[in-house]
């Protein structure tokens, strides 16, 4: 019964880091670069919500939907400032920038909201479900998470897949240059990219600190990192592939915590990165692209 | 270009008023002092993350000087308090104490908290000056000679709590969650498991958290609540311990929480819900409700000074430290025109012979490796305040 308890536990933890990692792998996909100020887009989109919801009291929805126009706004604009003039950089300019801005963020938050950690009340009002006489718990939060998961994962299939600006994205991600010759304008493209995963930023800052309500200038910095790991683990680029691994990434963290040590787990997790990618160095769902030389 | 010059133009600007800024301080600092009163000099962060404690001990420390200088100061002489903000930073600490010691410190009271008392402790040690932290808690910080605690150090009060609970009979399953990847709390569970073996304590799960997963510890609480424990003791910071306790609360488990001085500030938690916090236990030698006199005088000259607030523990401490200061020039005969090191020379054998009854301890002595010995208290918190439990 523990087991089972366990891995419920772990699908809770692994579905916030899978919504994280539908963000990074989206731009990661199409822009193809590493933002690694993407955790702490969430961090500065759970302390928006806070602040509407706890400061100024209003209603919950309000507040998410807030969070998800300033976030897109945020994501805009770092894209703009930061990442569109190095577009002809090489990539590593343009990761260590990534870093600058992920500094940047939390400082910025340390300096508006303080160093106090905050207690942020869940926006989601659903009830936990009791399984097995009250011996297995699922929380409300992970009831909305996973089926939010899935719904956005499947919105972005559809809509890369689909939508003229969604093939514009492929385009771009596959052949910069020859997308520039189809008339495929980049710079939008890429811009808007970084709004949809700005946006999802903060989607996924409202789950997250639903689900673990202790938010600090740091907070996002740590879930970020595993949520990169989970994009990684499922393939990065990859959309459905980010939610498998945000999964697995959080089956594996509560198991190995439960079963083997609980100092070790995220040892244990990053040791099943490094076999899985030894195995399978484009990740679980990884399309193998070939370089044509 | 026109822009361009006027940026140039602003930066010179800004060098000059610096420039002055820096001419104003120096002339400030650099006068001399003469030997008509003791000069004490207190670091603690004022800003930063750690604030909360700087600005307690500050006060603390203000009013205890107040009360020795209208009632005659020490033996005669009056008390003059200089306090510098770290900013909860080893590095500026140094750069506090420095400063402190251009303006005449002879005795150093901090730092306030243990990173920046320990890199203060390696300059006091080479001055020779007496160093007195009322909230520095790790080992290093009395490393040498020169330097004593008012609180206790870390991982004796593990031992401390340990030996608290079974005394008091308050469970005899426990389970500990504590932090591996941090000093502080792994300090304080060694020590209690070391203890707990003394006493009829069953440990029936010690789980670990590091600084990288701290966000969910439904493993953790899980397996405290599979093996039955009655007491759950929590040597880690407040913050972690408002998602234990929400989380525990989520999973219907409901033992008693106990912790030391690190869950001191969880009711202070912005939105925390202090009915999570119910029936939390933690040992701190301080309770602003205890009955006595002299906690209730102390109280209210600190809502005075400070607007309101009720003092915990750091302010607690720093007022005891001024008096065990006091204490120890009384024993030693010190006068504020000997050399600093005379005075620490003198202090620190003087500190081995007082014993010291403050707010935060009765009977207290020091060891001459700088700890001190005293009773250990805990609180409860009730209806949203910390209570003294009895």
């Amino acid at each position: 019964m523990s087991f089972i308890s366990y891995v419920i536990r772990g699908i809770s933890l692994g579905s916030v880091y899978s919504i994280i990692a539908l963000g990074y792998t989206m731009v990661y996909g199409i822009a193809k670069m590493l933002n690694f100020a993407h955790g702490d887009v969430i961090m500065i989109g759970g302390f928006i919500i806070f602040t509407i919801m706890s400061t100024m009291g209003l209603n919950p929805l309000i507040a998410v939907i807030v969070a998800i126009i300033l976030c897109t706004l945020l994501g805009i604009t770092i894209e703009r400032i930061a990442y569109k003039p190095l577009r002809k950089a090489p990539s590593l300019a343009v990761l260590i920038t990534a870093i600058g801005v992920s500094y940047f963020l939390q400082n910025f938050a340390l300096l508006i909201f303080g160093a106090d950690t905050k207690s942020f009340t869940s926006v989601i009002n659903v009830p936990d479900l009791k399984l097995a006489g009250g011996n297995l718990t699922i929380a409300g939060e992970t009831l909305v998470t996973i089926p939010l998961c899935i719904i956005i994962m499947i919105a972005l299939t559809t809509f890369v897949k689909k939508s003229k600006t969604g093939r514009g994205m492929v385009a771009v991600s596959e052949d910069r240059d020859a997308a520039i010759l189809m008339g495929v304008n980049v710079n939008r493209t890429i811009a808007i990219t970084f709004a949809i995963g700005s946006a999802l930023a903060a989607v996924a800052s409202a789950l997250m600190f639903s689900s673990y309500p202790s938010l600090s200038s740091a907070s996002g910095a740590m879930p970020g990192i595993k949520a990169f790991v989970a994009a990684v683990f499922g393939g990065i680029g990859s959309i459905p592939g980010a939610m498998i691994g945000g999964i697995l990434l959080g089956i594996i963290e509560i198991l190995g915590r439960a079963y083997i040590s609980s100092q070790l787990a995220d040892a244990i997790v990053f040791f099943v990165l490094i076999l899985v990618l030894l195995i399978k160095p484009t990740g679980i769902l990884g399309k193998q692209i070939q370089e044509k030389v | 270009m026109k822009m361009k010059r006027m940026l140039g133009l602003f930066l010179v600007l800004c060098l000059t008023v610096a420039s002055f800024a820096a001419c104003g301080t120096k002339e400030d600092t650099g006068a001399q002092k003469s030997g008509d009163k003791f000069y004490i000099g207190a670091i603690g962060p004022l800003t930063g993350g750690a604030a909360v404690y700087g600005q307690h001990v500050k006060y603390g420390a203000e009013i205890a000087v107040k009360e020795i200088n209208e009632a005659g100061g020490i033996n005669g002489k009056q008390i003059e308090l200089r306090y510098e903000d770290d900013e909860h930073d080893p590095e500026k600490s140094v750069n506090a104490y420095n400063n402190l010691k251009d303006w005449g410190m002879q005795i150093l009271m901090g730092a306030v908290t243990s990173g920046p008392s320990v890199a203060v402790a390696e300059e006091t040690k080479n001055d020779n000056m007496f160093q007195l932290t009322p909230s520095g808690s790790a080992p290093a910080v009395i490393q040498y000679d020169n330097a004593f605690q008012v609180c206790f150090t870390d991982p004796n009060q593990g031992a401390a709590s340990a030996k608290y609970i079974s005394d008091q009979n308050l469970a005899s399953k426990v389970a500990v969650i504590y932090d591996g990847s941090d000093v502080y709390s792994s300090g304080i569970y060694e020590k209690f498991i070391e203890e707990a073996a003394n006493t009829n304590l069953e440990i029936v799960a010690a789980e670990a958290f590091t600084a990288d997963s701290k966000s969910d510890f439904s493993v953790q609480l899980q397996k405290a609540k599979d093996g039955g424990a009655e007491l759950v003791f929590l040597p880690i910071y407040y913050q972690e311990a408002t998602l234990i306790l929400t989380q525990a609360n989520g999973m219907g488990f409901d033992p008693i929480f106990f912790g030391c001085d690190g869950l001191d500030g969880i009711l202070g938690v912005e939105n925390f819900d202090p009915a999570l916090a119910e029936d939390v236990m933690l040992l701190t030698p301080f309770a602003a409700d205890a009955p006595d006199q002299k906690t209730q005088d102390f109280v209210d000259k600190f809502k005075e000074l400070s607007g309101g607030d009720i003092p915990n523990q750091f302010g607690a401490d720093a007022y005891d430290a001024i008096y065990i200061i006091k204490a120890a020039i009384e024993k030693a005969g010190v006068t504020p025109d000997m050399s600093i090191s005379e005075i620490g020379d003198a202090l620190k054998v003087a500190m081995t012979e007082i014993t010291y009854d403050g707010l935060t301890g009765a009977g207290m002595t020091w060891a001459a490796t700088g700890e001190v010995n005293k009773e250990p208290r805990a609180v409860i918190i009730k209806d949203g305040v910390y209570t003294l439990f009895e």
